[in-house]
């Protein structure tokens, strides 16, 4: 990666960034006010919690509504289990996160910025408050630093209004969206960190730079979290448009064989090795395929895990994380997890795969926010990579691989 | 005017009033303990709940009025503020209490998807103080032969009511209630909030 | 004349059941009692029972909105 890149430059994951190397290394931050929107748009940046929506778009729906009453909300929650790419972006390149979050702010005419961070995540805010002590005092005096409970749908849009407004990180019922009515009823600007540092790179280096950089349809890079059967696992950042095995091969290549990838994270889902290598690492791409990027992860099944053990595990966790205020959700994705809990241990009740099937049909779509749709999607997704293993285990309680379901469960 | 006529159907339309307005609460109660059973869809708690009450204020409206004309009493309009007649002032000025409360149940249940959720199920929970009011207006008032049966009927309509209170208080329950808070204590763990 | 819709705030709907029974053609309940709506325009026929499945609601969850494409489930 050139030293123009988000993560690289010096002292990759080491240790933060400070304001002198970041300017020496990338110069100074051009404040174009709402003019760099227009470039946005034509960079193409989508965002990069998940949700995959062009950047540009966002900024100007959000400047269009405000009155110089704006906020911006840089959201670094990170409710994802699997992903840490948010975390060592704030913990080693805090002043690019600032930047975009400087950049926001001229451009919808915001007068207060919000950093939304886990609070368990003490080297990140650490980090985001030492950083934000170096700045020019304009931009410390409006921005202060909020951490909410590390829970999965903490970092949802809303769920980060709701508890900067009321100290409650649960989703709430749109309309209206935050970019029409958020913190204090006022137009707000939710971004993740990664996207603004994005947009601090295309405000100095220009859009054609970021379109360049990419390798596909999509422009610039990505970062990903690579995990599982790798030997260096951690934070990778690759060009968009490359392909997944390429990321494998940024995190030291294959430490085993491998049968299956879980893309995006829980909110993603499996896909099998073979077709998982050649995909290319593009949000629209990979919607295109029905497949999805989600927050950038990239978890290799390791051979002697198996994949209906984790895929119980990971759903059991999916609906304890639920906010619980929807009952689809609360009924629902509980009874997919007992029952998929109850395949994976080989004491499975009669029609159990039947039901799971039915059950995450009817999930989608029937709840405040989208944590019930990314379940049945990842749901779905186990079915088609592992349906021969969990029909084998509904029946005799172990895969072909003759792991040890029940004792990898209770594990 | 016959005022014996005037009189007992004021009595009349007040008992038939008392009646349905007990059903009402009745009603209301078990709607929220979610009761149901083969035969009696879930709709109908509700239904009959709202139709009934439109139907006390009519028998309501015919209590009042001839109430006011019938001339024995010397009630005027001012009746209707409460404790502002010289008639057996107490109990009446309950009885306007209790009409003044039910019509703000009323207005704002019609007017509800106007005024929003929040705002008429907190006046909704007046009921809880119109109907104990009507109720005591209507033991209070009684001074003639009809009293007996009036309180056979009133006793009747509390022993319901309480019947169905006990039921909602002691049912288990909407299961969503319960994970809803427990969702909502969980997600709003200490932090350290910089107040802004 | 606009096409209306049947939708429903997922956090305020208490799984009452009301609304099915009132717009079985549109709205079926769950394992749980939670409503699977049909998130298409409302034919003309229909339009009456669906408002009074919308007033019938005890907790004010259901509501008319303008319509998505035919077909779409919610």
């Amino acid at each position: 990666m050139s030293r123009l890149s988000v993560l690289a430059g010096p002292g990759l994951n080491e240790g933060m960034e400070h304001l002198g190397e970041h300017r020496a290394r990338l110069g100074e931050l051009p404040r174009d006010g709402a003019g760099v929107i227009d470039v946005l748009e034509r960079s193409g940046l989508r965002g990069r919690g998940g949700a995959g929506f062009p950047a540009g778009t966002k900024w100007r729906t959000v400047a269009g509504n405000a009155r110089g009453n704006a906020v911006v909300l840089v959201n670094g929650a990170e409710g994802e289990p699997l992903s840490r790419k948010d975390r060592v972006l704030m913990e080693t390149r805090p002043h690019l996160v600032l930047d975009g979050a400087a950049l926001a702010a001229d451009a919808v005419g915001a007068r207060e910025v919000i950093l939304y961070v886990g609070a368990d995540h003490t080297r990140a805010r650490d980090a985001l408050q030492r950083a934000l002590a170096e700045r020019p005092a304009d931009e410390w005096k409006r921005t202060t630093v909020v951490s909410a409970p590390v829970r999965y749908v903490s970092g949802e849009e809303s769920a980060a209004v709701h508890f900067v407004n009321d100290g409650v990180a649960l989703p709430t019922a749109v309309p209206p969206r935050p970019f029409e009515r958020g913190v204090d009823g006022r137009p707000t600007l939710v971004q993740n960190v990664e996207t603004l540092a994005h947009a601090a790179l295309i405000a100095r280096l220009g859009d054609g730079w970021f379109r360049d950089l990419g390798r596909g349809e999509s422009g610039g890079t990505a970062l990903l979290t690579v995990t599982g059967a790798v030997p260096h696992a951690g934070v990778v950042e690759v060009a968009q448009g490359s392909s997944v095995g390429d990321a494998v091969s940024a995190a030291g290549g294959l430490s085993s064989r491998s049968s299956a990838v879980l893309l995006g994270g829980y909110f993603g889902g499996w896909v099998t090795a073979d077709e998982a290598w050649g995909l290319s690492v593009d949000t629209m791409e990979l919607r295109s395929r029905g497949h999805a990027l989600g927050c950038g992860v990239v978890a290799v099944l390791p051979e002697h895990r198996c994949g209906v053990v984790e895929t119980a595990r990971i759903v059991a966790y999916l609906a304890g994380q639920s906010a619980r205020q929807c009952g689809p959700c609360v009924f629902g994705l509980r009874a997919i997890a007992e029952a998929m809990g109850r395949i994976a241990t080989g004491g499975a009740v009669g029609d159990d795969l039947d039901r799971i099937r039915r059950w995450s049909g009817e999930l989608a779509g029937r709840g405040a926010c989208r944590h019930p749709d990314g379940a049945a999607a990842f749901v779905a997704s186990a079915l088609r990579v592992f349906g021969d293993e969990m029909v084998l285990h509904a029946r005799r309680g172990a895969c072909s691989g003759g792991a040890a379901a029940r004792a990898a469960v209770a594990a | 005017m016959n005022n014996q006529l005037l009189w007992y159907t004021t009595r009349g339309a007040g008992a038939v009033s008392l009646v349905l307005l007990s059903a009402v609460v009745a009603l209301g109660l078990l709607a929220r303990a979610r009761v149901e059973g083969r035969g009696w869809p879930r709709f109908l708690t509700v239904a009959l709940h709202r139709d009934l009450s439109l139907m006390s204020l009519v028998f309501l409206t015919l209590h009042i009025v001839t109430a006011v004309v019938d001339p024995y009493t010397h009630l005027g309009i001012g009746a209707l503020v409460p404790f502002g007649s010289y008639y057996r002032t107490f109990w009446l000025g309950l009885g306007a209490v209790a009409v003044e409360l039910m019509l703000a149940l009323v207005v704002t249940s019609l007017l509800r998807h106007v005024i929003g959720a929040r705002l008429w199920r907190g006046v909704h929970w007046l009921a809880y103080a119109a109907w104990p009011v009507a109720v005591l207006h209507g033991l209070g008032t009684g001074t003639d032969a009809f009293s007996r049966w009036l309180l056979g009927i009133t006793v009747v309509c509390v022993a319901s009511v309480l019947g169905a209170a006990a039921w909602r208080f002691l049912s288990p329950g909407d299961p969503l209630a319960r994970e809803r808070r427990a969702a909502a204590a969980a997600a709003s763990a200490p932090t350290s909030m910089v107040p802004r | 004349m606009e096409r209306q819709a049947v939708a429903v705030d997922r956090i305020r709907c208490d799984g009452r059941g009301a609304c099915a029974e009132l717009l079985p053609e549109m709205i079926r309940l769950d394992d749980w009692g939670y409503p699977i709506i049909d998130a298409g325009p409302i034919p003309d026929h229909l339009l009456p029972h669906a408002r009074r499945a919308v007033k019938s609601c005890p907790v004010l969850a259901l509501r008319l909105r303008a319509a998505a494409p035919a077909g779409v489930r919610q």
